[in-house]
């Protein structure tokens, strides 16, 4: 479909992409502003940026956020792909209502999640921590892998497992040189995106973080409550580059494998 | 071959779905039929007063509230979102890949970044109201922030990518053929457009709706940054009486009640498509 450039259609799309970007730009403008509150622009100053490297506080936030959103991504690839599999050659009454409730954790309001497991915790008598986040967090970082692995397994040409078993390739074999291969990129994005969910997150996070520990979203949405310091902002324009930069690299490589993944 | 052993891979899956899944919510499901005990926590004596305490008004419009939001929130998502999904998804291949991109990099930045830059915009001295002076369209300042309009501006931005990428994944699947064939047979556009695109997009458009429909229920913190605790919905209650209240049983048969509503939902949405995955993100 060959269009002219400037049509209503792409004047709409760049007007709706231009306020979705109204928000992010003043946030990143103001990283750079030489004054405490964001309202008047008082010259250029890399200060934040500085005090941000100083804010021990929000450092270890951080680094709890990346731990969490590591190891809560890495448990979900592998529980929520060996699951998509499994599911796949298991063949049991109550497949559909496991399969049900295996994604329930995100077909649920957030705050359900939350203060379920809160409560569960609580009578398990979980020390509230870095352990309980992880579990709250692997949970509903399950469904994004699985849901992904799975549709790639159903939509897989099994004609090519079948050829390599005729080849004379044993189960375990075919697993590593076909299967997996070819399932690898669903894999990769339903981490990848459990990452994003999980580092984002604030809602569950509150329920079961516990007295002491912070994840950067607590911290962020504690400050909005209280008072931000731009110190924030010079944060946020860090994860904002990265991001970008990440993305970036995760389509050139795509790119360059080539055939394969068509997501 | 040892098909047999495959299924055992859902052996861990299945584990942390019964012990992190099932055990949570049925033991949710249990409390919220509790007595609740003020300083101590609750007994495990059947009662309905958690359920009956709903009826009270203030919690009903608590209800109506949220719904309300929840409503008005997907109506403005579908006006937005469903054109620029429409309009998404003819553009060029490379086009669409640009679109794509710019789409999701808000939505991989932090949603709570993204709601202090709408603080920053809307603020009695923020960046909108001096736009807003300085062009002389108002004499004072706006008070946008902490009300009702700055809440839906949250939520319809936080959730707008979700009916983005639903309404996008429909129409670049459409066959366009179609949509030719009725014009040819003497449609006109409007008419074409209702009876062939809307149709055979609107898997897409109902995934869309529930995609933000079912977030919007439970988004508490949105309205309470936003909205500057003048707005209280289910969420903020359930967390209220979750911690602060410290009564268990209730927040239980809230949170109970909030996950009824949105099981008709999905419920409604399964009936009404026909379909269980939902569209555009699987």
């Amino acid at each position: 479909m060959k269009k002219r450039t400037l049509t209503p259609s792409t004047l709409y799309l760049a007007l709706v992409l231009l306020i979705n970007y109204l928000p992010i730009v003043v946030v990143v403008l103001f990283s750079f502003n030489d004054a405490k509150l964001p309202v008047a622009w008082k010259g250029f100053s890399l200060r934040w940026y500085q005090e941000l490297a100083r804010d021990a506080a929000l450092m270890e936030a951080l680094r709890n956020s990346l731990v969490l959103a590591l190891a809560s991504s890495l448990a979900a690839a592998v529980i929520g792909t060996l699951g998509a599999i499994g599911t796949m050659h298991l063949r049991l009454r109550a497949k559909g209502v496991m399969d049900y409730l295996a994604t329930l954790p995100i077909m649920l309001p957030e705050i359900i999640l939350g203060m379920v497991f809160m409560a569960y915790f609580a009578l398990l008598r979980l020390p509230f921590g870095m352990l309980t986040l992880i579990i709250a967090h692997t949970s509903f970082c399950i469904p994004y892998v699985f849901l992904m692995v799975r549709a790639r397994l159903v939509g897989m040409d099994k004609s090519i497992e079948e050829a390599a078993r005729d080849l004379g390739a044993s189960p375990v074999r075919t697993f590593f040189d076909i299967t997996l291969p070819l399932i690898l990129p669903a894999i990769l994005s339903g981490c990848i995106l459990s990452f994003a969910m999980s580092f984002d997150d604030v809602v569950i996070s509150i329920f079961v973080n516990g007295p002491t520990l912070s994840t950067l979203p607590i911290k962020v949405y504690t400050q909005l409550r209280t008072g931000v310091t731009p110190e924030i902002n010079a944060l946020c324009t860090i994860i904002l580059i990265a991001v970008i930069l990440f993305r970036l690299a995760s389509a050139a490589l795509r790119r360059m494998g080539g055939a394969g993944s068509h997501r | 071959m040892k098909k047999e052993r495959w299924w055992l891979c859902a052996v861990p899956l299945y584990v942390f779905t019964l012990v992190f899944v099932l055990g949570p919510v049925l033991y949710m499901v249990a409390v919220s039929f509790a007595q609740n005990e003020a300083g101590t926590g609750f007994r495990w004596a059947f009662t309905l007063d958690n359920f009956a305490k709903m009826r009270d008004p203030v919690y009903i419009r608590c209800f109506r509230e949220s719904f309300r939001l929840a409503l008005a929130t997907t109506a403005l998502n579908v006006l937005i979102g469903y054109p620029f999904g429409y309009c998404m998804g003819r553009l060029s291949e490379k086009g669409k890949r640009i679109v794509m991109f710019l789409v999701m990099v808000p939505f991989w930045t932090s949603s709570l970044i993204r709601l202090y830059g709408w603080i920053i915009l809307l603020q009695a001295k923020g960046t909108l109201n001096k736009l807003l002076l300085a062009l002389g369209l108002i004499d004072e300042p706006l008070k946008i922030l902490y009300s009702y309009p700055a809440v839906l501006i949250g939520m319809v931005y936080a959730l707008l990518p979700f009916m983005i990428l639903a309404v996008y994944t429909s129409v670049e699947k459409m066959d366009w053929t179609l949509v030719e064939a009725a014009r040819d047979l003497g449609a006109s556009r409007a008419r074409a457009f209702l009876t062939v695109t809307l149709r055979l997009t609107l898997p897409g458009l109902m995934s869309g709706v529930i995609l933000t429909f079912v977030p919007s229920m439970g988004l508490f913190f949105i309205a309470d940054i936003l909205g500057g605790n003048k707005i209280v919905l289910v969420g903020s209650l359930i967390q209220d009486q979750m911690t602060r209240g410290g009564n268990q049983p209730f927040a239980a048969a809230l949170a109970l009640m909030l996950a009824a509503m949105t099981t008709l939902m999905l419920w409604l949405y399964r009936r009404l498509t026909g379909t269980s995955e939902l569209e555009g993100m699987f």
